[in-house]
């Protein structure tokens, strides 16, 4: 009896496991896409969180937008011109356009969504305090007028990055801006479907069927927003291994971000495919200036003298194909990239770095690095970072966290023995810095600027100098001036850039659109 | 009976009481703030103090404890910083798939556990025996994601009959279900098996000694009915004692097995939520499992006078 019942037991785990087959197949009615991590956060102006930039691109959309290398071009905007003087910039909506719940996009719904930006973004900020009026001529037309000119303003309302000014319904958009909004309407190529949210598991997206793209062809956040897949799901996987078998078994179609450790195994997989959709990234040595001994400028510069572009990379990336050094603050292929980076070369420096150190009269003071240890992007560079500053003569005390705990000790003023800190390293991407005005840590404005908090005057009257410049070749001359600066200034300094891998099924995933940051439209599913 | 029903869910009142506050000091006395991870590497200093008052980390400890405490007695658990959803939805959302996987990993376990724990029992020093615990020992031994990625690799990359990742909920069909928890359950259950296996073997083998297996083979019962209605019957109250911790950790800590099969349960909801400083989600969770605890415990207690008659409450 044991036995026959053994064997049908047998028997029939068998017929099922055969009937199930191959989940590949299984899984293809729509797009499944990993995304760099999960979204916990569905307001892209509250936060500044990568993953919820890109949810929000899927969602909402720009009045501008900028091609790969970073130009503007119009995106809900149909037609728009500025005053002789530069100081009145009319705007008209593009026909056609209408929020997910079939109401017109109207000049009442956009004043707010970019005065709520305003209120979070730092360029956004220099923008509306520029402003004077900022009214709507009818449905389709709205005016700003600045006190003074403001020839950034097209380059503030298409900033691809955190935070980028999506446009919201009224209502939405009228929710201060220190809290969540609570809808998810927009009216941009993609439908998020509410009721299938589940953070930490899947998040859904329908197509917009009644979104009316452009007629050019897509490039980066601009051009035609064309949707291919009627529904597309991003599969929140935390372990990189787990994400890179699901890509081999035909479980999910894509990875947003390849991590570097799972490179060598799909890199050989002939059913994969290995491509960049957004440029380079890039690493940096941010240093607290307003306690020593960073204080002191020189000692600061001898910090960035000790960085080994090449040792930090590879340790951090692995493979020779994942990075390139870049002592430019700008992105290779990026419009400003290039110029003069004063004493800056990227290669340790160790026997200039401790004359410097001697002059400037360090005494072995201890340099608190922090380590931020469960963030695997992130934490392979510091104790490569710790060995290069000791030979360069620094004592270095390397301490390590988790990410949270970084980001608040970040934001202490304290010196470091009294539970401040001294250096970190973090990540940015190709789209937070090909413009001088968009990088956060590029402030010299002391402690209202980012963590760190360097004073520079010059650093300051350069950016604004930038900001007021109206030509492509004095913004090229006053972008070189300010990376010289940076580097005078020993504001932060590069330590190389990662190449943003996308990996996804040969053959199945085709129509992947480059562009400064994560897109989804022009996918398609074969 | 029911007096003791009553002490005992009295009793549980204060334990929870004591979680709840420690739980929430240890919140905010460890390092880490919501604010700044909710606003991310490009925020400004001025926008994370403006959120963290939003989100009310500004009061004092005490008005911030009194305010969730209120919300508790109201059986609200509050809302997550970072998600906006009410963390009884977001435990909702994940409990099934814990749920799933604990009851499979269990039913793997007593299926495999129990009886290799009274065959090692019976043949207690024997090469039976010594191999058996010999395998609970590898059991022990092989970290739980190894064994995971030893069985996606043959089960689901190499022979593609599961799945690599992933829960489809029960109501997708029962293969859909039970194909995303296979391997995942049979990977937990190894260690479990171990635990089980070698509690079982020490229960009934020093019931085989007892005076009560002498006379039961004395009366001339056979060896089978010996050792199930005997020695089996009487060392459930350990392995049952060991069974329930067993459901407990289940349940709130299968954190890797999670992580490695990418199952949106309630161990990966902890650790996110612990990670990203969500103190409200940190808390509901917290209690929740203190809840759980509690009751497998209560049902562990309640099963003694089942297994054990001599047992009064």
């Amino acid at each position: 009896m044991l036995k026959k019942t053994l064997v049908a037991a047998l028997l029939g785990s068998a017929l099922a496991l055969t009937s199930a087959g191959a989940f590949a197949q299984d899984a293809s009615k729509a797009l499944r896409i990993v995304p760099q991590s999960d979204l916990k956060i569905l307001d892209p102006i509250w936060t500044t969180a990568f993953v919820t930039r890109d949810y929000g691109y899927a969602v909402y959309d720009t009045l501008f937008g900028v091609d790969v290398k970073g130009r503007v071009h119009p995106q809900m905007v149909g037609d728009y011109k500025s005053s002789e003087d530069g100081k009145t910039w009319t705007f008209t909506l593009r026909d056609g356009l209408a929020f997910h719940d079939g109401k017109p996009v109207t000049s009442a719904d956009v004043i707010p969504s970019v005065k709520r930006w305003g209120q979070r973004d730092a360029l956004g900020q220099r923008m509306m305090a520029a402003l004077d009026s900022f009214t709507a001529k009818d449905d389709k037309t709205f005016v700003m007028v600045f006190k003074t000119p403001f020839p950034m303003v097209l380059e503030a309302l298409s900033k691809p990055s955190s935070n980028p000014p999506f446009i919201m319904p009224k209502a939405t958009a009228e929710t201060p801006a220190d809290q969540q909004i609570k809808e998810t309407i927009g009216s941009g190529p993609f439908i998020f479907k509410a009721d299938e949210y589940r953070p930490g598991e899947r998040i859904v997206f329908l197509k917009n069927t009644k979104y009316v793209p452009r007629k050019e062809p897509a490039d980066g956040t601009a051009g035609g927003k064309v949707v291919n897949v009627d529904r597309m799901e991003w599969v929140v996987q935390n372990d990189p291994q787990t994400a890179a078998n699901a890509l081999q078994n035909g479980e999910v179609d894509m990875l947003e971000f390849l991590p570097p450790e799972q490179y060598a195994a799909l890199k050989a997989d002939p059913k994969i495919t290995l491509d960049t959709q957004i440029p380079s990234g890039s690493f940096a040595l941010h240093l607290n200036r307003l306690v020593p001994p960073f204080n002191n400028v020189k000692i600061a510069q001898a910090a960035f003298m000790a960085i080994n572009q090449e040792a930090l990379m590879r340790a951090g990336m692995n493979n020779k194909e994942l990075y390139n050094t870049n002592t430019s603050i700008y992105p290779t292929g990026s419009l400003y990239q290039g110029g003069k980076t004063a004493y800056f070369t990227g290669k340790p420096q160790f026997e200039k770095a401790k004359a410097l150190l001697k002059e400037a009269g360090y005494k072995g003071e201890p340099i608190v690095l922090m380590n931020p240890a469960t963030f695997p992007v992130l934490n392979k560079y510091p104790s490569v970072m710790a060995a290069l500053l000791r030979q360069a003569g620094f004592t270095v005390d390397l301490q390590s966290m988790d990410w949270p705990t970084l980001v608040t000790r970040r934001s202490q003023k304290t010196p470091a023995d009294q539970g401040g800190w001294n250096a970190f390293i973090t990540g940015w991407s190709y789209a937070d810095n090909f413009n001088p005005m968009y990088f956060a840590p590029m402030t010299g404005n002391g402690d209202k600027g980012w963590f760190g908090w360097t004073t520079d005057d010059k650093l300051e009257q350069l950016k604004g100098e930038f900001m007021a410049a109206s030509t492509d070749a004095d913004r090229k001359r006053l972008a070189e001036a300010i990376q010289e600066r940076v580097y005078e200034a020993a504001v932060f300094a590069p330590i190389g850039e990662y190449k943003p891998l996308t990996a996804w099924r040969k053959g199945v995933v085709t129509g992947l659109v480059k562009s400064p940051v994560q897109v989804f439209w022009g996918l398609k599913k074969n | 009976m029911l007096a003791f029903l009553l002490r005992r869910i009295v009793a549980t009142l204060p334990v929870l009481v004591i979680v709840a506050l420690i739980v929430f000091l240890m919140t905010r006395l460890a390092p880490g703030d919501p604010a700044a991870a909710i606003l991310g590497d490009n925020a400004t200093a001025e926008n994370v103090a403006k959120v963290r008052a939003n989100l009310g980390l500004a009061d004092s400890l005490p008005v911030q404890f009194g305010r969730w405490s209120w919300q508790v007695m109201q059986g609200n658990l509050g809302e997550s910083f970072f998600m906006r959803i009410p963390v009884r939805e977001l435990i909702a959302q994940r409990i099934e798939a814990t749920m799933s996987l604990a009851a499979l990993t269990l039913v793997f376990t007593l299926i495999v556990a129990v009886p290799l724990g009274v065959i090692a029992a019976w043949r207690h020093g024997g090469w039976l025996d010594r191999s058996l615990m010999g395998f609970s020992s590898l059991g022990f031994s092989i970290p739980v994601f190894v064994i995971g990625y030893v069985l996606i690799w043959l089960f689901a990359l190499k022979l593609q009959w599961l799945p690599v990742q992933g829960y489809d909920r029960m109501s997708a069909g029962l293969w859909p279900w039970l194909s995303h928890l296979l391997l995942p359950a049979l990977a937990l259950s190894v260690i479990y098996i171990a635990l089980i296996a070698r509690v079982t073997r020490a229960a009934v083998a020093e019931a085989m000694t007892e005076d009560y297996i002498r006379t039961a083979r004395a009366k001339g019962i056979s060896e089978k009915q010996v050792l199930v209605r005997h020695a089996l019957a009487n060392a459930a109250v350990p392995i049952v004692t060991v069974i329930g911790i067993g459901i407990a950790l289940l349940i709130g800590g299968v954190v890797v097995t999670e992580s490695v099969f990418a199952i949106p349960g309630l161990g990966s909801l902890t650790v996110d939520a612990v990670l990203s400083r969500d103190f409200p989600l940190i808390q509901g969770i917290t209690l929740f499992f203190s809840v759980i605890y509690v009751l497998v415990n209560l049902l562990v207690d309640i099963s003694y006078l089942v297994f054990d008659p001599r047992i009064r409450y």
